[in-house]
């Protein structure tokens, strides 16, 4: 298993991911992508979305939970390991970091720097491989031809947290996406991967 | 084979399995997923001889599978929350009949005011309609459940209904271990129904009865029940010899044998409670939890037994009955009569409020000095019933209650009452 995280709020293992979206850019597809990646690896892992009415363009969180033992727990994710954020005019929402450990991750779709996004005193209190900005949407564009950024944010999520492996990202993207579609998704998910590794 | 998926369509390729021979549907969130997935299934030619039928509301939906298991066909459907209380009288109707029709039940509140998230006051509506009724924990349980529902159903000819929590289950990604198509055959055979209309042997279903026979064709109703209190057991030992797994029974006690105090649940809120229990004895405190798995027939020899050395019961229920208070802890206390146990109820989780691990530890805390209010609301914001209470006392034309709750809490816009 690898890279666990030295720090645990919610238990022994458990690794908790928040993610956090608009309606339409696939957020609840990345936790469950993200599970099936776990679950290729041999972990346990349970995705779920904050359920409500599905509106196109409305704030979507979903959860993901990583563990090596049955997850039992059926709360939402209040103290998330990872937060990833698919859309940056979430930024200023109330509530879009709570919970968040200045020990955890960040994850945000941009192209800005952090201070552009007012996030610069914040982001200072983690530690530096610890959060990342991802051209997501940029890249999707790129390769897929639209702007849904949640493969490549799987991609960087991979690369910084450690929590799975890149590989297992791209099966589970094609298992979700078959053919082409699935193709593409995993190159975008791998360019943020070396993209964030390089750097 | 083991597979990471969501639930409503683990659900959906356990029925298939079953080989059901008509599955009427009307989509209902969050039920949705799992009729959907069966139309494809039906289509792609994975369930064999079988009827899709579309109707035009959930009260023909369950007409329809009365019809179709009255005709010998193992049938089946699925509902949620309005759509299971506007077939009431055919869900009656099914469990009066004796027909071993299977229904899945994605668990979600009932309006007014309206709302589509998880309770469980949909089946806690239907828990006397005469149907058997299995609550599901886990993903894994759901499909195990209904497996063992649709030979329960049959063996004793009544209506089952696998009740599973809607979102928190149906839309969770977890891992299941799907059975195999010979694992399913062998535990469960082809329905031989003890009543058919056949043309070829003509009788008729559904006679009126009058006084000098209602109650007795209605015991006889119950005496399946009590039948079933044997049988479900039985079905489950079967089921591991079969699977290799322990599922289904009528209840489930986890760290209990010992504890001085005994959570009772229902449903995907025992994964919680599980966690919970384990964090206390870490920190010394003697609880257990049992698991509830048939709510009706309610077991109540079996649940006396794993309650009967605990110095203090607490009910944790996703619905409640206005001027009373829960409903499962009517049903507990009954097991429990004649002693001088105390049971608390604590009434959390309507409308889809989560519930947390932090807001049981303070509550089961409280309950274990015996400091607990009784029923306790969990979570439930005081600040907002109080105003609200204060604003119907001030003036006569207050305003609907929702809309004046709503406004206080900023979620709408517009001006006070």
């Amino acid at each position: 298993m690898i890279g666990r995280p030295a720090h645990s709020r919610s238990g022994a293992d458990i690794f908790q991911v928040r993610i956090h979206g608009r309606g339409g850019q696939g957020v609840v597809t990345a936790a469950e992508i993200l599970s099936v990646a776990a679950f290729l690896e041999g972990d346990h892992a349970q995705a779920f979305p904050s359920f409500g009415s599905e509106r196109m363009g409305a704030p979507v969180i979903a959860f993901c939970r990583l563990d090596d033992k049955e997850i039992r727990l059926r709360e939402p994710v209040m103290s998330p390991d990872a937060l990833i954020v698919q859309d940056p005019t979430l930024l200023h929402q109330v509530d879009l970091f709570s919970g968040l450990d200045t020990r955890g991750y960040l994850l945000i779709n941009t192209t800005r720097r952090y201070r552009d996004l007012g996030l610069g005193d914040y982001v200072t209190k983690f530690p530096p491989h610890h959060i990342c900005t991802v051209a997501a949407s940029e890249w999707a564009v790129e390769f897929i031809g639209k702007p849904l950024p949640n493969a490549a944010m799987l991609g960087a999520f991979a690369a910084i947290t450690r929590r799975v492996k890149l590989d297992s990202v791209q099966e589970a993207i094609r298992q979700k996406f078959p053919g082409e579609l699935g193709d593409k998704n995993a190159a975008a998910a791998g360019k943020a991967y070396n993209t964030i590794r390089t750097n | 084979m083991l597979k990471q998926m969501e639930g409503s369509h683990a659900v959906a390729e356990a029925i298939a399995l079953c080989r059901p021979e008509v599955i009427c549907a009307y989509p209902i969130t969050p039920q949705t997923h799992i009729v959907e997935r069966l139309s494809e299934l039906v289509q792609e030619g994975e369930i064999g001889n079988c009827q899709y039928i579309n109707v035009e509301s959930e009260f023909a939906a369950l007409s329809v599978a009365i019809g179709a298991s009255a005709a010998g066909a193992r049938a089946y459907t699925a509902t949620s929350s309005q759509g299971l209380l506007f077939m009431t009288e055919a869900v009656y109707n099914a469990a009066g009949l004796g027909l071993p029709i299977v229904m899945t039940i994605g668990n979600r509140a009932i309006g007014a005011p309206i709302n589509i998230w998880n309770d469980h006051s949909d089946s806690m509506a239907m828990r006397d309609a005469g149907w058997i009724q299995l609550y599901a924990e886990t993903n894994q349980d759901a499909i195990d459940l209904h497996i063992q529902a649709f030979r329960l159903a049959e063996q004793l000819s009544v209506p089952v209904m696998v009740c599973e929590d809607g979102f928190i289950l149906t839309h969770a990604y977890e891992r299941v271990d799907m059975p195999d198509r010979n694992q399913v055959q062998a535990y469960l055979p082809p329905f031989e129904p003890v009543q058919i209309l056949d043309p070829e042997d003509p009788v008729t279903i559904g006679a009126m009865v009058g006084p000098e026979a209602f109650a007795e064709v209605r015991y006889l109703s119950h005496h399946k029940h009590l039948q079933a209190v044997e049988v479900i057991p039985e079905l489950a030992a079967e089921f591991a010899k079969i699977f290799g797994r322990d599922s289904g029974g009528l209840i489930q006690p986890y760290r209990s044998e010992d504890a001085e105090t005994v959570v009772v649940a229902l449903g995907s809120v025992v994964g919680t409670i599980r966690d919970v229990v384990d964090e206390l004895r870490e920190d010394g405190v003697s609880i257990g939890a049992v698991k509830v798995i048939s709510f009706r027939p309610f077991p109540m020899l079996a649940l006396r037994g794993a309650l009967a050395n605990a110095k203090r019961v607490i009910v944790v229920e996703k619905a409640f009955a206005d001027g009373l208070g829960g409903i499962a802890v009517g049903s507990v206390r009954m097991a429990l009569r004649g002693l001088t146990t105390p049971i608390y109820t604590i009434i959390a989780g309507l409308g889809g409020r989560p519930i947390t691990k932090a807001a049981l530890l303070d509550a089961f805390g409280a309950a274990v000095r015996d400091e607990i209010d009784d029923p306790l609301f969990l979570d439930l914001n005081w600040n907002v019933i109080d105003t609200e209470l204060a604003r119907a006392k001030e003036k006569r034309r207050s305003g609907p209650i929702a809309e004046n709750v709503l406004r206080d809490l900023g979620l709408v816009g517009g001006k006070p009452v």
